[in-house]
């Protein structure tokens, strides 16, 4: 065997060094506790909320672990094989034979071991700082409940039922007002995951979960549906939004608000109530009573539809009343069957629902 | 080179391994005790928790009898492989057959449990959570319980065409340890389904 | 005597018709027959899993692609799951070991050999069946009725509310099958090995390829029952009526969780002690030393075996057990790295002070190392679950089980085939080619899987058929489909080597490793039936002491 193969080997294990590297100093790239400016990009290392914080710090403490280790471990794999390569071709004498050593296999027990316990002891202060955290006073309570492929919002305390677009607002030190969501599922399961609020929660039928965030920022924090749920799992966006305590008061009071009755639209508000949207829809104010699909109330408040599969806008709205499956193939409205004029009609009603 | 004995030059101990229909059949009865674990502990979750429909209370009944019958033959399977290991065969067959017939009527016992839940009781498998693990539990063992007939049925039949010989004892007492299983399993259901969730 | 005259058959001198010869494969009992058997099977079926997974890799190149339908894709992940696992891997490594473990411990076939044929050809239909979902049932949309409810097929999206048809009837079906096939293997395995060894072969003399498979097929016993149970539970709900993950009549989808993972955990280590098991024979004759702290080994291993099955609610983080809860399987789960550790180390330790050969073989079990390494420090990542509450369920997740599957796993087969293929087949391997299948494999696994970690810090969670752009995952995963691209050229100079063998490769010989073990004193291939004389052994190295008799294994072990 050529000294020379190996030595190729040799420089493109370093070159498989080098990557690792690189990806570590992206990673640590990716850390940093400040806020996002404009087109950065969000993740689990730009944490921006209580529990996203703790287990951010946990994590630090975690990656300095297995990384020290990942050095070690590779440096010695690295040395053996440059070392104890066999070098003459023609040399047929078998090295010295050895069994083994209870010393060695001592320390790399022990050793181990203690690393587990230190690990392990931080990880469970974290898990129940952040499962067993006390509810504030001024906590907000919000129910979530998952649906195919959308989610539900109810602030019981508060009198506002919404969709998938999640309002809540930044407290502080001297009044926290922490947001705790419990969650629910209509269908299968779900899971809530907003990266830099909070780790993720599974949303279970017949279970009740509960998560809370605390966002210390204002902002539009994005996240999606984190256990798979059928045809449109990938659609089913989240969308929360930490207001400032005053706008997240004018929110509510807008949202508490029976739905706006425009005469100007009466024929789109017409087909609305005759054409079975009602069985699926809620206006507030109006016959529309039915909990299958979102809540319309204030539809034209929210910045997305279709769970965040398409931008709220007059085009959007048109060709997903047209066809559903244009925007998100597999979701669970029918395309109605409706012509043109109607849905014109329509999407001018909808239009109005602020 | 050739697979030469690598032969020391005195000969040591006597090589003895455990037998392998005996191994083989340990590690069957551990595959099936976990399955059988999974269908108890399904059934212990759900104790209480049906939302409607009829309870244990409600409707189970001590099988005291069919109970007697099932563990009794375990004896008499035992006293089979007995008789066949002391070159008995005739007490063999007779031992076997009654085996097969306390098995049976441990099966009919439970068939007529069945027929007065359903029919008289309105418990079936799809009624609520304690008709479903019900009827799957004791059925997977009364699944298990016919197997076994069926096994002996046929080793009966060899045994009445005279095929059945004293050097296959070692058999008969590896399908023995299966029996046995069935019964030890029919002790926990009786004890998880009959006692404790009533 | 030479072996050429007790063999029946040497290589390419078999002129009986074509079709006797095929009904010889397809009757036979002999363990070598049936595991060459599941290997090529595993082979067929790999081919199958990597086609589903480029065509998830071309539709996730660029986010809001339209290569394949939601509905298509979502059968694809499921099936390339399914398939990998259970009619890759499994067969595979039950393949080596069915072949290996009687010709390592000097016997001549297995315990049962009939039940041997009978496992295989349960686990083949299986697939069959599994892939005859495609084209078969209801065919409802473009790409039949294959499952589409991931591989762990999680209630209620199962019941036949949510599921419809008969696509999760397959997934059931087929790996009831292949679990029946699967437990009757163990069976046979752990029977053949506390059975069948030749004389003075005590358990403490074994190879570590017949212990870790013994080990191995008790945790096959005991953790396939629990997902054969909960699948007849699946069926009785779906045409029953049962109610047992029904959670409109007060069932729980969280206890098909628990269920699915007590087997979920434990299959993962089934799969990857025999992984284990290649890498404890191939280092230690590529080093030219004994493995190092074979005592030891055996230990980890079991505990390895036993804390496997403490482990399983690892996977369910995230599904809001109680923080005492989670703290137990947080603490099992680190706890489970000290003997995985330990392995690593005494793997090192035997080619410390060794004269490494750089074979093809040896290159898979350092490639097995490093990546090895790295799967197993992402795993405690996920071990310390609030960690896991944001990584869990995402594509690092998915980048750290390709890590072990792949890149440990996988990386040892490719090595115990080419360690193994010249005792099969009896002649050599294109050691170029093999280098090219490395290398070419190397870069691609890393390609694809090393950047694969990131997008799942970045937010992006497993099971999506199209992602948003503007979240940073673009970048990412053109790489990661890149890197498909050099592992498929990577397998196609794996699939050509035994063709190029069969045509000019030279013969092997009985021994061309100059190894220890018994299946090394067969020739290559070996005899039917074969050991002509049952060898008796003195050492774990019958073949270091008949080549060093004065210097002989037995005087220090």
């Amino acid at each position: 065997m050529k000294c020379s193969e190996h030595t190729r080997g040799l420089s493109l294990r370093a070159a498989g060094i080098a990557v690792l590297q690189g990806d570590v100093l992206f990673a640590a790239r990716l850390c940093s506790g400040a806020p996002l400016a404009p087109g950065q990009i969000p993740s689990i290392f730009k944490p921006q909320s209580t529990p996203a914080n703790s287990i951010f710090h946990l994590s630090l403490l975690v990656l300095a672990i297995t990384g020290l280790i990942f050095v070690v471990v590779f440096s010695l794999l690295v040395y053996v094989v440059a070392k104890f390569r066999k070098r003459d071709i023609d040399d047929t004498c078998e090295p010295p034979q050895v069994y083994g050593s209870n010393q060695i296999e001592l320390a790399w027990t022990v050793i181990p071991i203690l690393i587990v316990l230190v690990l392990f002891l931080a990880t469970a202060r974290v898990i129940r700082s952040i499962q067993d955290a006390p509810k504030p006073s001024g906590a907000i309570e919000v129910i979530a409940i998952g649906h195919q492929f959308w989610w539900e919002f109810r602030y019981p305390a508060l009198g506002v039922v919404t969709a998938n677009e999640l309002h809540v607002p930044v407290g502080d030190a001297s009044n926290p007002t922490p947001t705790f969501l419990t969650l629910l599922s209509a269908d299968t399961d779900h899971s809530f995951w907003v990266p830099q609020l909070a780790g993720k929660t599974d949303l279970i039928p017949n279970r009740v979960n509960r998560t809370w965030i605390e966002p210390q920022q204002t902002g539009l924090y994005l996240g999606q549906c984190a256990q798979y749920c059928g045809t449109q799992h990938a659609k089913m966006l989240l969308r929360v939004y930490a207001d400032s305590p005053e706008q997240f008061n004018q929110w509510v009071q807008r949202q508490k608000n029976p739905a706006i009755n425009n005469d100007a639209v009466a024929d789109g508000r017409r087909i609305f109530e005759t054409t079975a949207c009602v069985n699926c829809h809620a206006v507030s104010g109006t016959i529309a009573d039915g909990h299958f699909g979102p809540d319309l109330t204030h539809l034209m408040s929210r910045e997305t539809i279709a769970s965040g599969a398409a931008l709220n806008t007059r085009e959007n709205l048109r060709a997903w009343l047209q066809n559903p499956d244009s925007i998100k193939p597999g979701s669970l409205m029918p395309a109605m069957q409706l012509n043109e004029k109607d849905l014109d009609a329509l999407t001018a009603y909808l239009l109005t629902l602020r | 080179m050739s697979s030469e004995a690598l032969t020391p030059s005195s000969s040591g101990p006597e090589w003895v391994l455990p037998s392998r229909g005996r191994v083989g059949m340990f590690s069957l009865i551990a595959a099936e005790s976990a399955v059988f674990t999974i269908f108890v502990v399904a059934y212990i979750f759900y104790l209480g928790k049906s939302v409607s429909g009829p309870t244990p209370k409600d409707v189970l009944e001590l099988p005291i009898f069919a109970t007697i019958c099932l563990l009794s033959s375990s004896l008499t399977i035992h006293l089979a492989v007995r008789s066949l290991r002391q070159a008995r065969v005739g007490a063999f067959g007779l031992w076997w057959f009654v085996t097969m017939a306390l098995g049976t009527i441990f099966l009919v016992g439970t068939g007529r449990e069945w027929r007065h839940l359903i029919y008289n009781k309105g418990l079936t498998v799809s009624t609520n959570l304690f008709g479903t693990t019900y009827y799957s539990l004791v059925g997977l063992h009364a699944f298990h319980v016919t197997v076994g007939l069926l096994l002996i049925a046929l080793a009966l039949i060899f045994t009445l065409l005279g095929k059945v010989k004293p050097e296959h004892s070692e058999r008969a007492e590896v399908f023995s340890l299966y029996w046995h299983f069935v019964d030890v399993v029919w002790v926990v259901v009786f004890t998880v389904v009959y006692i404790i969730g009533r | 005597m030479s072996s050429e005259a007790i063999a029946f058959t040497t290589v390419g001198q078999d002129t009986r018709p074509i079709s006797e010869r095929l009904h010889d494969w397809i009757v036979t009992v002999d363990h070598k027959k049936l595991g060459i058997l599941y290997i090529l099977y595993g082979l067929v079926f790999l081919v199958l899993g990597g086609i589903e997974a480029t065509i998830m890799r071309i539709q996730l190149i660029v986010p809001h692609n339209h290569f394949v339908s939601p509905q298509v894709f979502n059968r694809m992940f499921t099936m390339h799951g399914t398939t990998m696992i259970f009619f890759v891997v499994m067969p595979l490594l039950f393949g080596f070991g069915t072949y290996l473990i009687p010709l390592m411990i000097g016997a001549r076939d297995m315990a049962f050999p009939r039940l041997n044929a009978f496992s295989f050809w349960m686990t083949a239909f299986g697939g069959v069946l599994l892939y005859f979902s495609f084209i078969g049932g209801y065919g409802l949309y473009g790409a039949g009725n294959a499952p589409d409810v991931g591989w762990f097929a999680y209630a209620p999206l199962t019941a036949r509310a949510f599921s419809p048809g008969h696509s999760t009837d397959f997934w059931t079906l087929a790996l009831l099958i292949s679990g029946i096939g699967s437990i009757g293997t163990a069976v046979n395995f752990i029977t053949t090995i506390l059975s069948m060894r030749c004389p003075g072969m005590t358990l403490g003399k074994m190879p570590l390829l017949a212990w870790l498979n013994l080990i191995m097929g008790g945790m096959v016993i005991l953790a396939l029952s629990p997902l054969t149970a909960a699948q007849i539970m699946l069926s009785i709900d779906r045409y029953l009526g049962g109610h047992f993950f029904d959670t409109q009549a007060g069932g729980s989808a969280v206890l098909w969780m628990h269920f699915f993972w007590i087997f979920g955990h434990p299959e993962v280590y089934i799969l990857v002690v025999p992984a284990f098991a290649f890498v404890s024979e191939i280092i230690p004759v590529f080093s030219r030393k004994p493995i190092f702290g074979y005592p030891i080994m055996v230990a980890a291993t079991i505990c390895i075996g036993f804390i496997s099955f403490s482990v399983w609610a690892h996977h369910m983080f995230t599904v809001g057990m109680s923080s005492y809860g989670n703290t137990f399987f947080t603490v099992t789960s680190m706890i489970i790295a000290v003997p995985t550790g330990i392995k690593i180390f005494n793997w090192l330790g035997t080619m410390w002070g060794g004269k490494i050969q750089f074979k093809a073989p040896m290159l898979f079990c350092v490639g097995f190392l490093f990546q090895f390494l790295i799967a197993g420090l992402t795993g405690i990542m996920l071990a310390t679950s609030p960690f896991d509450w944001q990584l869990g369920n995402s594509y690092f997740v998915v980048a750290h089980f390709h890590y072990v599957i792949v890149g440990a796993i996988l990386f040892t087969i490719f090595g115990a085939f080419y360690y193994w293929f010249p005792k099969m087949s009896g002649r050599m391997y294109s050691e170029a080619l093999a280098k090219w299948h490395f290398w070419l494999f190397f870069i691609g696994f890393h390609l694809t899987f090393d950047f694969m970690h990131i997008p799942g810090i970045l937010g992006m969670p497993r099971r999506i058929y199209t992602y948003e752009p503007g979240r940073g995952w673009e970048i990412w995963n053109l790489i990661v489909t890149i890197g498909v691209l050099f592992q498929i050229f990577g397998v196609l100079a794996f699939l050509g080597n035994p063709l190029w063998s069969f045509w000019k490769g030279e013969l092997g010989g009985n021994d061309p490793w100059d190894a220890w073990t018994l299946e090394w004193s067969t020739t290559s291939p070996p005899p039917d039936y074969d050991f002509a004389v049952t060898p008796v052994v003195r050492s774990r190295r019958p073949l270091w002491d008949r080549k060093h008799p004065d210097d002989p294994d037995w005087k220090y072990e």
